[in-house]
């Protein structure tokens, strides 16, 4: 058991477990102590200062975020010492930020905006820095943009890129009056290893780091009379809408989100969770082929294990830091990448639409989609296959701009065709999603049986945060053309946030680890976790958005995407067979080896 | 002026013993108990200026619970104003070593680390080829204890001990969070002793002296004596061994040029003391304490230009990780220029007077807790020349 430490907080005695720190110790006794440079995930810095207290016999204030609690200490949160240092602090981090508020981004979700309307800083105290300082903006990213002038040097950004996702694309450089965050060489976000994941637009507090905002474009395609505009919605948006609009965490918004995109005025309101059943049915096969050439046919130059691709992120890291494996990715397009191809082929044919008047709109958890769809080999359609992308938050944004109650809207259900969806496009918004989805229907493609797991559950590979799952399944009393199959253990991972995805990758480079197929997902928690959802985030709401998908997927009627309708007869009318020739040409793709520098 | 009114002292940079580690040989005899209460019975304080203890500083890295520890000597010198560790490495390293060994012997290491300050570069052949004979000597004597110098790329916050160990773990240099203490967690998460180069010295002495003659030198609060640096308005500018406890008068008395108008002990985030304070101001811990810097100031000197300048040095060398110390340093800097240039009013320097007290209290580190030293020092004690 861990030892308790006693202390007292603001005249409140309270025992805690040893190790805790004094701002946890407060929190547990629902003392709200202001900080910034905090963040739940991330590892403690100490260095924004926000959040002193005073600590009896102490001369100094102990910054109560980094600091343990230590038996029979005596903390007092707010006293007048406090009070004054904590306003020096904050007015010290507005002298040197472009405090320009109504002309940023994240006006009214900022967090030094909240700590400064809280603390009346008004009166300036201080001079203003700004004008000195030679801050850049780099707007040259397609998909996040990098304004430094908004930047409070809190570095939860630095910690994101190099503790959760191991990529280190920002890190700090120079030093004193001159300290700012950047890149390798200062060089712009789209020229260095960033995966455009967004990890660090999630937890800057401010509007240093944003997404690039597609909303006025889609506006005006909305408004343009001569454009049909489609949209798609991934599987994690339903999940976390409702955060960015006043509900509560963890609420399953689909209904109220296909109705909201209806009055924005969308023609068609479509669901990516048809592609992801699409995804499943391809990649299924595509991994069946590939395990018949390397156990039948004995061919040495197939490559195992196969990784899924339906992360940008993901993607833009293994190009950057293990381009020798791109053999081993998965040639299947993203969800949302095939959805665009269609959408300007079969889409517009079955509606007699001219492709170069149908806009196609992605609504993402995701900032890594907006690059991704920017990739040049994303023109399959013979046009750009995805025009915008927007985040969970945008979508937001727009739902408020046009004063639309969301709590208060109906429930509607998606348009057909490519609006019908299955409870395995559904877990796609979660870590194991895909393997899970892929395995329910892989199995039933060689046994003719369903998998061997009460309700479809296959619970050994749904992904956990913070750890790296395996799985085993054992493949018997297969049909006869897949005989080969008999006896075969599928050795299976999964794996969330890139710096798992990076442990993974290096057992299989080390020879460690035999897997014949891997899931990554660039985000914590997978997309639920995505870099394009509402802000803020931590493993609680994750953890909840993560029930709700599974909740989701409980109540689908149907459950397998082989047994989506939509599926079955887009095969019949348009693509004929799983790896066939119209597939090659608008649902796979291939990969391009990056430099780290 | 009274004729050698401060007691020199030749103890640091006194003679060797005529056989080579004679004073490590004997003390490696000794328990590490005994050496410890020798050292807690002298008093000695470290020398890099903020004065902890050194025999409880040993004792706990002894204690704390580890199987790999480190000893490391803090030679990054980088405070304006100081040159001593400088010389005293020059003149003295194998006393340094010795200093070291016993201490890896006192904590159970057996690797040390001779962080040197990047400009000291020179130095490096010279301090080599005296390791290698150390090191002979070291086998000799049966102690398993290497040491290795590494170089500081040249930043100022990297004398801050915990930014010193992200700096030999090939890190940026960036003060950590404390505690844990480099007693428990120091270079490479390892419980380490880390103390400047004549905080050494001096154990050495104390092993060659016995504490109760070394206890002669100095005050109850500042035992020993201390190697100081005197620079400034002075005509004999250079490096001086004297005893601890001094009356800032008496040191103005023979090391000042006779029109001295102040003095700015213990380099730029030291304090400031104006010569009506001279005579009620002790060199010591219980006084003005001071890592060696004497910068003297005479009346031809403005007081304004050199808090300038000291604000422009830290402007550029805070680490500007915290708050309090990145953004206040830029505060006092433009602050004063524009009382200065009249475009702030003068009350404007108690607002920054009262800034200076929040940094004072809430930096993260040392270095950001002192930055405002000889803002608030010069302020309070010269405000007309920073309006006039």
């Amino acid at each position: 058991m861990t030892k308790k430490i006693n202390l007292t907080i603001d005249g409140i005695h309270v025992g805690v477990d040893e190790g805790a720190t004094i701002l946890e110790a407060a929190s547990s006794l629902n003392i709200h102590i202001p900080s910034l440079c905090y963040h739940e995930d991330l590892c403690v810095a100490g260095n924004c200062r926000v959040c002193v207290v005073e600590q009896e016999n102490s001369k100094n204030l102990p910054a109560s975020c980094a600091t343990p609690v230590a038996e029979g200490m005596v903390i007092l949160t707010n006293s007048m010492k406090v009070r004054m240092a904590r306003k020096h602090i904050v007015e010290l981090l507005l002298s040197e930020h472009n405090a320009d508020c109504t002309k940023c981004y994240k006006n009214g979700l900022c967090e030094l905006q909240g700590l400064a309307s809280q603390m009346l800083t008004g009166d300036h105290l201080f001079l203003d820095l700004v004008p000195d300082k030679k801050y850049t903006i780099d707007m040259f990213n397609t998909a996040i943009i990098k304004d430094d002038s908004r930047c409070i040097r809190c570095q939860r950004c630095v910690r994101t890129c190099e503790e959760l996702q191991s990529v280190s694309a920002l890190g700090v450089a120079h030093k004193g009056n001159k300290m700012k965050i950047s890149t390798f060489f200062e060089h712009s976000l789209f020229e260095v290893v960033c995966t455009n994941c967004g990890q660090c637009v999630n937890r800057c507090p401010t509007g240093a780091l944003i997404e690039r905002n597609y909303i006025d474009q889609v506006w005006d395609a909305i408004y343009d009379p001569g454009k049909h505009v489609v949209v798609q919605t991934a599987p994690a948006v339903r999940v976390a809408l409702g955060e960015s609009l006043g509900m509560a965490t963890g609420r399953i918004v689909t209904g109220k989100m296909v109705a909201a995109l209806r009055r924005l005025g969308f023609d068609s309101v479509l669901d990516t969770d048809f592609t992801a059943d699409l995804t499943i049915i391809e990649e299924g096969h595509e991994l069946l082929t590939r395990l018949k050439k390397a156990l039948v046919d004995k061919d040495p130059t197939v490559s195992l294990p196969m990784f899924t691709s339906c992360s940008p992120g993901w993607i833009k890291f293994i190009e950057h830091t293990f381009p020798d494996y791109l053999p081993n990715l998965s040639t299947c397009k993203s969800p949302q990448q095939m959805f665009g191809a269609l959408a300007k082929t079969y889409y517009a044919q079955k509606r007699k639409l001219d492709p170069k008047n149908v806009v196609s709109v992605s609504i993402m958890p995701c900032t890594a989609k907006k690059f991704e769809a920017n990739r040049p080999e994303m023109r399959s359609s013979g046009y750009k296959d995805v025009d915008f992308v927007l985040t969970t938050r945008e979508l937001g944004i727009m739902i408020k701009q046009v004063g639309l109650d969301f709590e208060a809207l109906p429930e509607e259900k998606f348009d057909s065709f490519m609006g019908s969806s299955t409870g395995a496009g559904v877990i796609f918004g979660s870590t194991g999603g895909v393997m899970e989805a892929a395995l329910r229907t892989a199995y039933e493609i060689v046994t003719g049986r369903e998998v061997p797991f009460e309700g479809l559950n296959i619970l050994p590979v749904r992904g956990t945060e913070g750890e790296v799952r395996e799985a085993t399944i054992k493949i018997e009393k297969v049909k006869p053309e897949w005989g080969f199959l008999e006896g075969v253990e599928l050795k299976c991972a999964v794996a969330n946030g890139l710096a798992h995805a990076k442990t993974i990758m290096q057992n299989v480079r080390d020879g460690k680890a035999n897997y014949h197929f891997i899931e990554v997902m660039a985000c914590p928690g997978g997309c639920l976790g995505g870099g394009g959802q509402p802000i803020p985030t931590n493993k609680e709401i994750r953890t909840k958005r993560k029930a709700a998908i599974y909740q989701e997927d409980m109540g689908m009627p149907i459950r397998k995407s082989h047994e989506n309708p939509e599926i079955v007869e887009i095969y019949k009318e348009f693509l004929e067979h799983p790896l066939g020739h119209k597939s090659h040409e608008l649902l796979h793709t291939s990969y391009t080896p990056r430099k780290r520098y | 002026m009274s004729e050698q009114t401060l007691k020199r002292v030749d103890l640091i940079f006194g003679e060797y013993s005529n056989e080579k580690y004679k004073v490590l040989a004997t003390s490696l005899e000794r328990t590490n108990e005994d050496i410890l209460t020798d050292l807690l019975e002298s008093g000695l304080r470290g020398r890099g200026g903020a004065g902890f203890p050194t025999a409880m500083k040993w004792k706990y890295a002894a204690e704390a619970p580890g199987d790999e520890k480190f000893v490391v000597c803090n030679a990054d010198e980088g405070e304006p104003g100081t040159f001593k560790d400088r010389e005293i490495l020059y003149r003295v390293p194998r006393k340094v070593f010795s200093g070291m060994a016993i201490c890896g012997r006192v904590i159970g290491a057996a690797k040390g680390y001779i962080y040197l300050r990047g400009e000291y570069k020179f130095m490096v052949p010279e301090l080599k080829k005296e390791l290698e004979s150390y090191h002979e000597h070291i086998k000799e004597l049966g102690l398993d204890f290497t040491i290795e110098i590494k170089m500081g790329s040249g930043a100022y916050i990297c004398g801050e001990e915990s930014a010193l160990f992200e700096s030999m773990e090939g890190g940026r240099g960036e003060p950590r969070n404390k505690p844990p203490y480099p007693t428990t967690s120091g270079f490479m998460k390892k419980p380490t002793v880390i103390n400047n180069v004549e905080t050494f010295v001096n154990v050495v002495m104390i092993m060659r002296l016995g504490p109760d003659q070394y206890k002669k030198l100095g005050t109850s609060d500042s035992r020993g004596s201390k190697v100081f640096s005197v620079s400034g308005d002075t005509p004999i500018p250079g490096i001086y061994e004297l005893e601890l406890g001094m009356p800032l008068d008496r040191f103005v008395d023979e090391f000042g040029d006779g029109d001295t108008k102040a003095v700015q002990v213990g380099g730029a985030s030291g304090f400031c003391v104006p010569r009506k304070k001279f005579n009620d101001t002790v060199i010591g811990f219980e006084g003005v304490p001071t890592g060696g810097s004497m910068m003297i100031f005479n009346s031809s000197r403005s007081m304004y230009n050199v808090l300038h300048n000291y604000l422009e040095f830290f402007e550029e060398e805070s680490c500007g990780q915290c708050t309090p110390c990145r953004v206040g340093c830029q505060q006092l800097l433009k602050g004063i220029v524009a009382v200065k240039k009249g475009e702030k009013k003068a009350v404007y320097l108690d607002q920054l007077m009262k800034l200076s007290e929040s940094m004072k209290i809430t930096a993260k580190c040392g270095l950001g807790q002192s930055v405002a030293n000889s803002f608030s020092s010069i302020v309070n004690n010269f405000k007309e020349e920073m309006i006039y």
